[in-house]
């Protein structure tokens, strides 16, 4: 099964990226001419630049996730409803994210620039302008994300052990060391999937720029997912070698990082 | 046992007979209007061709351009909807589409579907029969010309004096969304047609023209005469046509190049016939002959129809100037037989007459120039509305691009 729904399919496409194919006639093959154009593309540059962008930013989610998380782990009368209220961004789709944040930043009637009118500064057009595009789109992925790795840790600190927390207090440790000797350590395994799960979303990122910008303006917020979508299937595409070949790209740095990170834990693991 | 597997393979036969009289339609249009429009041809179809049983399909319009890639391979209808021109392109090169020029000759429309003839021709043969097309031209705010004292301009100068006073009175002169990036063409489209005429336009999108032309770089220069000066609204790129025009309902701005489609949902949003009005896009270079953009949509039959009869029977049936009057009326476009009546409302009849006046008709950029082009000279015609000091790099990809696309 994970031969034929996974294996093969990684390799099929890995085959496309060297022909030049509309999905109509039959495909001509044309060695690495792909991947020259794509080092040639200056929208492939982009989007590469955005999804390190991306990778970087959207990390914030993890120690975000790790604060709300400490800040709720307590026995106060009503609690849970106040976790599920913060756990509720992560269970509405993608799409309504994306449309809430385009209502939120909109020039004209959006809630951002009506505050910040409030404070005398003149409006800004996040998702038109190209510097603060990406950055805007990536805000409102974290919104999700961090409660994503909030209810990772919130189940993570219900297995840590009480009573090595009562040592930790014994010995005198207390606050940030308390967090960062005694509890980080047994959060490892939270920590691990909330790590490996940022970095699939932010590489994956594609509901948020189909809602909000389309990689637009001009190219300026796409990003390898999107591009690779575009390239290969959307109106004005059809060129699956060349989205095959975006595709390519974006598995081999995915590889790299899921099995450095791999790597990592397995040596920590053995105390390595 | 036996014998029921025999009665079921009787009945199988059966229906496969059944079968011949049925004719698959398959549309991409689920708005309101439209919706009707097909109804009323397939009702009528149905009423002269009693025998005939129709199997019809109708698609949301996005979703329908993927889609026609695998029905067209897999399991093609008898009839469907696409768009002429360079869209059919591809299809028609991959060998899916049905020559239909017997079709266009048995009915002569030759003579009354000359103007959309060019468009629904590849390499001689004709593909496609237009139902219906519409205008493109400047929708304007007639109250607020009127409150500062300008008139429907002629020409390229009267144009930018307008706009100034427009400016002046804290109206902006032009509305745009670009978000969705084809609304660009359409300015790039008719500054090029207005500058440099039909023959240039073909030449350039197809690909026998480079983007750093001096003639291009004209265009850019008309195009800087509006953005150099603010006459375009703030912010464009963050709407899409139907957000780009609330600033012209609101009485912030004043005029909007942009297709007959967008009537109706000016209407809508609450502006009568008294407030908004309509104008042919300026001369520029003058005595050159005026081309407009007249996009069609059309008919065709898929190259694996099975009821290639019926079907074309069906076509004919489009054609007829009784089905193009009455499909355009609900439609509210115009109807592409000169033989069929235009519907009588003042944005069509000032579009027909200007559209039966005309040199000739482009489809529009992104229906004239391959998609890859397309996409990349939008963009590009975005950035440039947003940057427009970055002109020079962005017409200098653009040339990359057209090594590309057309090599």
């Amino acid at each position: 099964m994970f031969a034929l729904y996974v294996v093969w399919p990684i390799g099929q496409s890995l085959a496309l990226s060297f022909y030049q194919w509309d999905g109509l006639s039959d495909p001509t093959y044309i060695g690495w001419d792909n991947y020259i154009e794509l080092w040639y593309d200056p929208t492939f540059l982009v989007a590469l630049k955005n999804n390190l962008i991306w990778l970087v930013l959207y990390m914030l989610a993890v120690p975000l996730g790790l604060g709300i998380a400490l800040l709720l782990n307590q026995t106060v009368t009503g609690i849970r409803l106040i976790k599920s209220l913060f756990f509720f961004p992560f269970v509405i789709s993608q799409v309504v994210v994306g449309l809430v944040f385009a209502w939120f930043y909109d020039p004209n009637n959006g809630l951002l620039n009506i505050v910040l009118a409030w404070f005398g500064f003149d409006p800004v057009s996040i998702l038109s302008d190209e510097d603060l595009v990406t950055y805007g789109i990536i805000a409102a992925g974290l919104w999700p994300q961090t409660a994503y790795c909030m209810i990772l840790y919130l189940t993570g600190l219900n297995s840590v052990s009480p009573d090595v927390v009562e040592a930790g207090k014994i010995d005198g440790a207390q606050g940030f060391r308390m967090l960062w000797s005694v509890v980080l350590p047994q959060l490892r395994p939270a920590t691990f999937i909330a790590v490996v799960v940022t970095v699939i979303g932010a590489l994956r990122s594609f509901d948020l720029i189909a809602i909000m910008t389309q990689g637009g303006p001009y190219q300026q917020s796409q990003v390898l997912a999107y591009y690779m979508y575009e390239q290969a299937l959307s109106e004005y595409g059809y060129r699956m070698g060349y989205g095959s070949a975006i595709a390519a790209v974006l598995f081999a740095i995915m590889m790299v990082y899921i099995v450095g990170f791999l790597v990592k834990m397995y040596r920590d693991e053995r105390g390595l | 046992m036996n014998k029921n597997l025999t009665a079921i393979a009787a009945a199988a036969l059966l229906a496969g007979t059944a079968q011949a009289g049925t004719l698959v339609i398959n549309t991409d249009d689920q708005n309101p209007a439209p919706k009707a429009a097909f109804e009323y041809a397939i009702d009528s179809f149905k009423a002269a061709n009693p025998d005939v049983t129709v199997e019809w399909n109708n698609f949301d319009r996005e979703g329908y351009k993927t889609r026609i890639r695998n029905f067209l391979t897999a399991d093609a209808p008898d009839v469907a909807t696409w768009y002429p021109g360079n869209r059919m392109a591809p299809f028609v090169d991959a060998g899916l589409f049905m020559d239909i020029s017997d079709v266009w000759a048995a009915e002569g429309l030759d003579t009354e579907m000359a103007s959309t003839q060019a468009t629904m021709t590849r390499d001689g043969k004709q593909y496609m029969i237009p139902y219906s097309y519409y205008q493109w031209g400047i929708y304007y705010r007639k109250d607020l010309f009127d409150k500062v004292g300008v008139t429907v301009p002629e020409t390229w100068d009267e144009l930018l004096a307008a706009s100034a006073t427009l400016k002046e009175n804290g109206i902006t002169p032009f509305t745009i969304g670009s978000k969705f990036k084809w609304t660009t063409g359409g300015w790039f489209d008719y500054l090029n047609l207005r500058s440099n005429g039909y023959e240039f336009h073909m030449d350039l999108t197809s690909g026998k023209v480079p983007y750093t032309d001096s003639r291009v770089q004209a265009v850019f220069d008309r195009w800087d005469e509006l953005v150099g000066n603010g006459y375009f609204i703030d912010n464009h790129a963050t709407y899409n046509w139907q957000e780009g025009m609330a600033p012209m309902v609101q009485g912030d701005a004043a005029m909007y190049l942009i297709g007959n489609f967008a009537v109706a949902p000016f209407k809508e949003a609450g502006l009568t016939e008294d407030q908004l009005g309509f104008f042919q896009f300026p001369e520029i270079t003058k005595g050159m002959p005026m081309a407009e953009d007249a996009p069609a949509d059309a008919f065709f039959i898929p190259a694996g129809a099975k009821n290639v009869e019926d079907a074309k029977k069906f076509m004919a049936h489009i054609a007829s100037p009784e089905v193009q009057t009455e499909m355009n009326k609900i439609l509210g476009q115009l109807p592409p037989s000169s033989a069929a009546q235009v519907n009588d409302d003042p944005y069509l009849n000032a579009g027909f007459k200007m559209l039966s006046n005309a040199y000739a008709l482009a489809q529009f950029y992104d229906r004239d120039a391959p998609a890859a082009m397309a996409k990349a000279g939008m963009d590009g015609f975005q950035e440039y509305m947003v940057k427009p000091d970055r002109r020079q790099a962005i017409l200098e990809n653009l040339d990359r691009v057209v090594d590309r696309v057309y090599k």
